[in-house]
């Protein structure tokens, strides 16, 4: 890069490449999710007996669930606190606080499944359909659908933060931590959407 | 970290290459192989449909269920395999690291991927012709329950269900779709942060223009699709009944989700080959392109409405009228933003001095093909004719007359007017044009009469009309024949381009800079240009299109020359303030 006149390689803009690339990337995830609600919405609303389905899953857990991710949005946004001040400690101790805090979203969430698909409630319910409830394992498919999308999510940022942690442990790719953060924020805002549609709405 | 000197391996040259112009080379010969692919299933389909039950040459007999697969896959190919790679991802790679100013791409690693991911996709397409019961042959739109019914109706079986060409097929365009939207963060990303100096943003030609809004309208109709897809393909493999009405579910909203994504997808084409002529026609004008701003406030105006008529691709399907007219309403208006494109262009040409070169002849060629295509494409928008003429020949001519010359022809406008500067070799001039006079007479002589034929009620997804004696009565018989030859003449004549590509890379002298004559960034670079693009980072002073000046001693002035008029000191504040802390933890 020697030739090369330094500055002119710089970014122009106020907004570093790194977060340019994620604002875009969780504009296209919002997309994805928005058309998956609004498919679910059209249904909901030509079919008010999915309450009956909704009473189903378990309010408790799904509450438990969101603090847990409100609680680990907070932890990264500590995580990346540390990282402006370069305190490489604090970064993984905060970030290890909130993969555990998807961790115990992903565990919550198996307890809630195994329940249900104990009463028989799966992505197809074959016990409604053999019932003639075709309308209501409906129900169950975007449950799992979304909630199913939800969670990979969780999985892909856990994943994603450990991978930074190795890196920030040889003290590269601070600024990644705040990355890590805003796509971390962005599950937890979908789970907002899908808490109150699938869990409260009854 | 020194881009121009380093040495690199044959694999990491050539194929998991980070560099934005090999990965622009991989998507354009990719798409030219699948091009190939989809060309050959055109010929197998057509020729049956000129000579019903005859053996085809170099294939043989065709029935019908290959038939229905041959024809949507020949849809899916042309638009996912070849028109989404060659326009966006290979012209998006090629061009905008190099017209504005800079060495690569944001991300060059994901870029890579990005490439990687799309030949997986195309892998995935080419097998699901290999599975038991063959590819998928439901329309190109995959509409259900013909998309839907694996698991309930004929496989039984989960792993059954999952390789079969349904599911394959829904697979390989969600990869492609993964594919693209992360070429799409990288080209935005590129274009927003890392423009040269002097770079403003209406300083930006607008081939990079139109390919950041057509990923823009892809990024935002294509995620409703991405759902879509993934509840279709638990219809198919689990036997969910998200779109069965017999369970609850709703085809319409298959249709509704695919055609949300399905008609923007037309403006995502359109608008990098548009982005071609924009840059093509003032430099063999020699004029300053007519318009420039308002050009890009209306493809922005184009790109709002590209998102509000999708059905219109639905006025049979049970739509509410007073849906159908709004619908009908934005398609019409739609049409004001392009006519107005267009009339810019042609305001351009206006009193130039116009060199009737081959990129030149594919650009003219391009603009009078669609016209044919954009007109009828307003009569289909009118939903009272859109019934009479929905799923005619008359539909299928119409999106071949704005399709063809938006992909191939604005393709082969690039490649003719930008290959001196990826290989510093000059394309064989007759060979150029012998091409585009054949393709162009042999294309209106596969669609032009088929419009007839629409007209007359020839239904687009019957394979065999010998007992259809109402409908298929000559002229129409002849017709069919008549385009069937030219079909054919199409394809061979594709064969002089891939001659005059062997010839031009291994005879023509090296060492082209800048044959055109033209004032955009790239071609200030050396032909080829090196990893790295640049020796010196170039500085802009003026516009894209400044030809034929008053007052300057050239005819042209390129972008990082400073005409008489420029006063570059406004634009200098923005660059100068970054501080060195910030980007050490942000870059």
């Amino acid at each position: 890069m020697s030739t090369k006149q330094q500055h002119l390689s710089l970014p122009i803009n106020k907004v570093p490449e790194g977060r340019l690339g994620i604002w875009i990337l969780i504009s296209g995830e919002l997309v994805i999710f928005g058309g998956l609600i609004a498919c679910y919405l059209q249904y909901r609303l030509r079919y008010p007996q999915w309450s009956e389905m909704a009473a189903h899953t378990s309010t408790l857990i799904g509450a438990l669930n969101t603090v847990v991710l409100l609680c680990s949005s907070f932890t990264i946004v500590k995580a990346h606190e540390a990282a402006q001040r370069k305190d490489i400690a604090k970064i993984l101790t905060w970030m290890t606080c909130t993969i555990a805090g998807g961790l115990i979203f992903l565990v919550d969430k198996s307890i809630e499944y195994t329940r249900e698909i104990g009463e028989g409630f799966t992505f197809t319910s074959p016990h409604l359909q053999q019932t003639g409830d075709h309308i209501g394992s409906l129900f169950w498919s975007f449950y799992y659908i979304m909630t199913g999308l939800h969670g990979t999510h969780v999985l892909v940022g856990m994943i994603a933060m450990i991978i930074i942690m190795f890196q920030v442990r040889k003290g590269k790719n601070l600024h990644r931590v705040e990355l890590a953060g805003m796509y971390w924020h962005m599950v937890d805002l979908i789970w907002i959407f899908l808490f109150p549609l699938l869990y409260i709405a009854k | 970290m020194d881009a121009i000197t380093h040495k690199q391996s044959f694999w990491s040259k050539y194929l998991f290459s980070t560099d934005h112009k090999v990965i622009g080379m991989q998507y354009a010969i990719m798409g030219i192989i699948m091009a190939g692919v989809g060309g050959f299933l055109a010929y197998v389909f057509r020729y049956n449909l000129a000579f019903p039950g005859k053996s085809i040459p170099l294939f043989g007999h065709l029935d019908a269920m290959h038939y229905n697969a041959f024809v949507t896959c020949h849809g899916m190919i042309m638009v996912f395999w070849v028109g989404m790679p060659v326009l966006l991802s290979s012209l998006g790679n090629l061009l905008i690291p190099l017209m504005i100013g800079t060495d690569d791409m944001a991300f060059p690693t994901v870029n890579m991927m990005s490439f990687w991911i799309f030949f997986l996709s195309a892998v995935v397409l080419i097998s699901s012709f290999f599975v038991p019961g063959g590819a998928f042959g439901g329309g190109w739109t995959m509409y259900p329950p013909f998309s839907a019914g694996g698991y309930v109706n004929h496989n039984p079986d989960f792993f059954k269900a999952l390789f079969s060409g349904t599911s394959l097929m829904i697979l390989a365009v969600a990869l492609e779709l993964v594919a693209m939207l992360m070429g799409g963060i990288n080209f935005l990303v590129t274009t927003i942060n890392k423009r040269a100096k002097g770079m403003t943003p209406f300083r930006i030609p607008i081939v990079v223009w139109f390919i950041n809004i057509a990923s823009v309208i892809f990024m935002f109709s294509v995620g409703p699709l991405v759902a879509g897809a993934f509840m279709l393909l638990f219809d198919n493999i689990l036997g969910t009944g998200f779109y069965d009405p017999a369970r609850g579910g709703d085809p319409m909203l298959w249709e509704h989700l695919f055609w949300f994504f399905g008609h923007p997808e037309v403006y995502v084409l359109l608008l990098p080959a548009l982005g071609v002529l924009a840059e093509v026609l003032p430099v063999f004008a020699r004029k300053p392109l007519f318009a420039y701003k308002p050009i890009i406030y209306l493809a922005l105006v184009s790109a709002v409405l590209s998102v509000l008529v999708w059905a219109h691709h639905q006025f049979v399907a049970g739509i509410d009228p007073r849906m159908a007219t709004f619908f009908s309403i934005g398609t019409i208006l739609i049409s004001i933003p392009f006519a107005g494109i267009f009339l810019s262009f042609m305001a351009t040409l206006w009193g130039g001095s116009i060199k009737f070169s081959v990129p030149m002849l594919w650009v003219l060629g391009f603009v009078g093909l669609f016209l044919i295509g954009g007109l009828t494409g307003l009569f289909l928008g009118s939903n009272t004719f859109d019934i009479y003429a929905h799923d005619t020949y008359f539909v299928v001519t119409h999106f071949h007359y704005t399709l063809f010359p938006d992909i191939f022809f604005g393709f082969f406008a690039a490649v003719y007017f930008w290959f001196p500067k990826f290989t510093g070799k000059e394309l064989n001039k007759g060979l150029g044009k012998l091409h585009f006079w054949l393709t162009f007479f042999a294309f209106n002589g596969t669609w032009f009469l088929l419009f007839f034929n629409g007209l007359a009620g020839q239904h687009r997804r019957i394979n065999d009309y010998s007992d259809f004696s109402l409908v298929m009565k000559e002229p129409y018989i002849t017709f069919e024949k008549v385009a069937t030859i030219s079909a054919i003449i199409l394809i061979l004549t594709q064969f002089i381009f891939l001659y005059n590509l062997f010839i031009s890379l291994v005879k023509a002298k090296k060492g082209i800079r800048n044959p055109w004559d033209a004032a955009t960034l790239e071609w200030v670079a050396d032909s080829p240009p090196p990893h790295g693009n640049f020796q010196t980072y170039p500085e802009v002073f003026h516009g894209p299109y400044e030809y034929s000046v008053p007052g300057e001693k050239m005819d042209y002035i390129p972008q990082n020359v400073q005409g008489k008029n420029d006063n570059n000191n406004i634009t200098h504040n923005n660059y100068e303030h970054e501080t060195a802390a910030s980007l050490v933890t942000d870059k």
